[in-house]
């Protein structure tokens, strides 16, 4: 019997000890990231205050989503969080590009570009709300010197969400700089030696040449932005708080506040927030997982 | 920690002997989880616990101190799970979601039987559906905090009436300064004036009205009272960008005199002398009269609750017999303590212009009604939606109609 047991397990521990030593893993993930995910999908059909009894609603939560102005205003700055954001991929190559040279020093320029990456987010806003305010700031400082009208951008409905996008892509860029400098460093010499004698330069060089080798790069720059602008939560909460008047949430923030804040505590509400979030990030993780299992049947082939 | 309070602490355990009823010896574990987080009011708390274990032999108090921001949304997690005896809060509505969910310990036997003498004036705000559910420790006032060097200056005097007050206005501004300071980032600043302008304008009853969800926000009184204050608005009284601010942000206004005055409640005063005003420099008026109806005033009220899932529900009581009796009273909200209003009528007053001033404004002069403030009287879901409004109309005054419809909607939703 207990050779026989033996036996089984000798004969499958090929397929055992991976699974042995993923059971950890899978279990905190399940516990932390699967079942949550399911139990706010639950949540969001009912309306409780986190304390007393649930009731059930049905779909009312998203009823009330389709008519929730500040929810139609946090959605659009989403949208425009995803687009803006990306401007830290050519940003950062530009960079990378600018500082792909050997030239005295090279190392110090490249970790000074680098530096805004190393400090944490929530410094970052403090220093940008401080380069913003309106009367003692930099930016209008520099703009009265330039006989310009002096602007309050993070208390203009208007103009808030771009100063904290702005604010947001100055660690982005960085980013993205240092992943696409990796990159430039396997760049073959042979295929741009060839490119020259066949007559390309200049951007044609970059777009057919250069470009295409960056690929890897690239793409990790394109998810890390994305994600990095579906997480703005910290920027928002310390440069403005959600305001002026709650323009510049964005859908974390905004169930954050209906679900977790100081006046919140509608928990069906917040989850049915969530779950509209949860889609629009599986969209892109959908998006990222086909192109890389593709890239790595390619590579396979 | 505790040691170092218990020289003290024997004085008072003497003197608090008198007005204590004897009880029996309380033994075990006393656990506190308070708000206090700032310096000043930390110091007291864990003097308080100091004090309390002292007198119990037999009693161990704990004390945890959370920091008051994070507590608004841990309280729920520390209701729940391993509930502490003794909790911090804040009176009026803003217990309703506790009461509601049975997490709070009704009390209403202890005022009921008299173990509580002194706390008849402050029983209102500790009632729901006729029963109490905890004991007030400390209040403050709201009102004007003006500069009175500025004031001199100019010939003006404390305004009693809103012609005088914009009056005042008038000639504040032609001296190159601005009326009011405000930093309205955080809204709640902006619910301050809401309530004063609603209060003054159609009294305490409407505003408590407004508050319950019985009159509507898009009413003929409301726009009353968007329309007075819009006055203010037109004329430029408010600093300008202080939706950019934070209250503290808009305290250098005022002292670097380019605002004259803040709507504010009375621990800005402490903030104000460390920015170097003395005080002959800063002095206090009443919300002045605007319809002719009695004042209401808004003087927060900050609290001690029993949770219901406590361990030591006697050790608990004593607790906060102890808090609320007058001595110990007279002494936590005095200049070294809390610099506030005391709760019991057998306290005295510290000797400070503002409390002084305060506390007369409130016993003499609040014949309306006393409300909690905008957050927390207003349910908290109409508060910030409420507040967002408010903010929206004192930099875009002429969105008031949308506000409103929104608000209007919002209560609709809410008050169900």
């Amino acid at each position: 019997m207990s050779t026989a047991h033996q036996s089984w397990a000798k004969r499958n521990r090929m397929t055992l000890t991976p699974l042995l030593f993923l059971l950890p893993g899978i279990l905190f993930f399940a516990a932390y990231v699967i079942i949550p995910i399911f139990q706010s999908f639950n949540i969001s059909l009912y309306e409780w205050d986190g304390l007393g009894e649930a009731t059930y609603v049905g779909t009312r939560n998203y009823e009330e989503l389709l008519t929730d102005r500040n929810f139609e205003i946090s959605l659009w700055n989403n949208v425009k969080w995803l687009v803006l954001y990306l401007l830290a991929i050519p940003a950062g190559l530009f960079i990378a590009l600018f500082l792909n040279q050997t030239v005295f020093g090279i190392r110090l320029y490249k970790s000074l570009f680098f530096f805004p990456f190393v400090i944490s987010q929530v410094v970052v806003g403090l220093v940008f709300s401080w380069f913003y305010l309106p009367r003692e700031g930099l930016l209008n400082a520099v703009l009265t010197t330039l006989g310009m009208d002096t602007i309050n951008v993070l208390g203009d409905p208007t103009l808030a969400t771009y100063g904290i996008i702005a604010a947001g892509l100055w660690p982005q860029t960085a980013y993205c700089m240092i992943l696409y400098l990796t990159g430039l460093n396997a760049v073959d010499p042979e295929q741009v030696e060839a490119g020259r004698l066949d007559g390309a330069k200049g951007l044609k060089m970059l777009w057919y040449v250069i470009l295409p080798q960056l690929r890897p790069a690239t793409f990790i720059a394109f998810v890390v932005t994305i994600i990095g602008a579906l997480r703005s939560f910290d920027l928002i909460s310390i440069m403005t708080n959600g305001g002026p008047f709650g323009s510049t949430r964005v859908l974390s923030f905004y169930m954050f506040e209906k679900a977790l804040s100081e006046y919140g505590f509608r928990m069906g509400y917040g989850s049915a927030i969530a779950v509209v979030l949860f889609f629009i990030m599986l969209f892109f993780i959908a998006y990222f997982l086909w192109s890389m299992y593709r890239e790595e049947r390619q590579s396979r082939h | 920690m505790l040691k170092k309070f218990a020289s003290v602490a024997g004085a008072l355990a003497l003197s608090t002997a008198l007005v204590t009823p004897a009880m029996a010896e309380l033994s075990g574990k006393l656990r506190i989880i308070s708000d206090m987080s700032n310096p000043a009011p930390r110091a007291i708390m864990e003097g308080l616990a100091a004090d309390f274990d002292a007198m119990h032999p037999g009693l161990e108090v704990e004390v945890e101190i959370v920091d008051r921001e994070a507590w608004k949304s841990q309280i729920r997690n520390a209701l729940t799970a391993n509930s502490p005896d003794v909790i911090n809060w804040y009176a009026a509505n803003r217990m309703g979601p506790y009461v509601n969910a049975g997490l709070f310990e009704d009390i209403s036997d202890m005022y009921a039987n008299g173990d509580l003498p002194g706390l008849d004036s402050v029983k209102g705000a500790m009632t729901l559906d006729g029963k109490q559910y905890g004991v007030p420790y400390t209040y403050y006032q709201w009102g004007i905090y003006y500069r009175e060097d500025i004031f001199k200056e100019l010939g003006l005097s404390e305004p009693a009436t809103f012609d005088e007050e914009m009056a005042n206005c008038a000639k504040i501004l032609e001296s190159g300064r601005k009326c009011y300071t405000i930093g309205s980032k955080f809204l709640w600043t902006a619910g301050g004036w809401f309530d004063y302008m609603n209060m003054r304008t159609n009294g305490f009853d409407f505003h408590m009205k407004l508050a319950t969800g019985e009159a509507s926000w898009t009413s003929d009184e409301v726009r009353e009272t968007f329309a007075n204050w819009r006055k203010l608005i037109d004329m430029g009284a408010f600093i300008d960008d202080h939706q950019t601010y934070s209250w503290q942000e808009a305290l250098p206004f005022m002292v670097k005199g380019e605002a004259a005055a803040y709507l504010m409640g009375n621990f800005v005063v402490p903030h104000l002398r460390e920015g170097g005003m003395t005080d002959d420099q800063i002095d206090f008026y009443q919300f002045p009269k605007i319809a002719d109806v009695p004042m209401g005033e808004d003087a927060p009220t900050d609290t001690f609750h029993i949770a219901s899932g406590a361990q030591n529900k006697e050790a608990a009581r004593a607790f906060l017999q102890y808090v609320t009796s007058p001595d110990v009273q007279t002494k936590i909200n005095g200049p070294e303590g809390l610099g506030q209003l005391p709760v019991n009528a057998g306290s005295s007053v510290a000797d400070d212009e503002f409390i002084t001033q305060g506390f007369d404004m409130l016993s003499n002069n609040a014949t309306g009604g006393i409300a909690q403030f905008f957050d927390r009287d207003f349910p908290a879901e109409m508060a910030s939606i409420g507040m967002e409004g408010l903010q929206e109309f004192m930099v875009f005054p002429d969105n008031l109609d949308d506000i409103l419809n929104r608000l209007e909607s919002a209560r609709e939703r809410i008050y169900k």
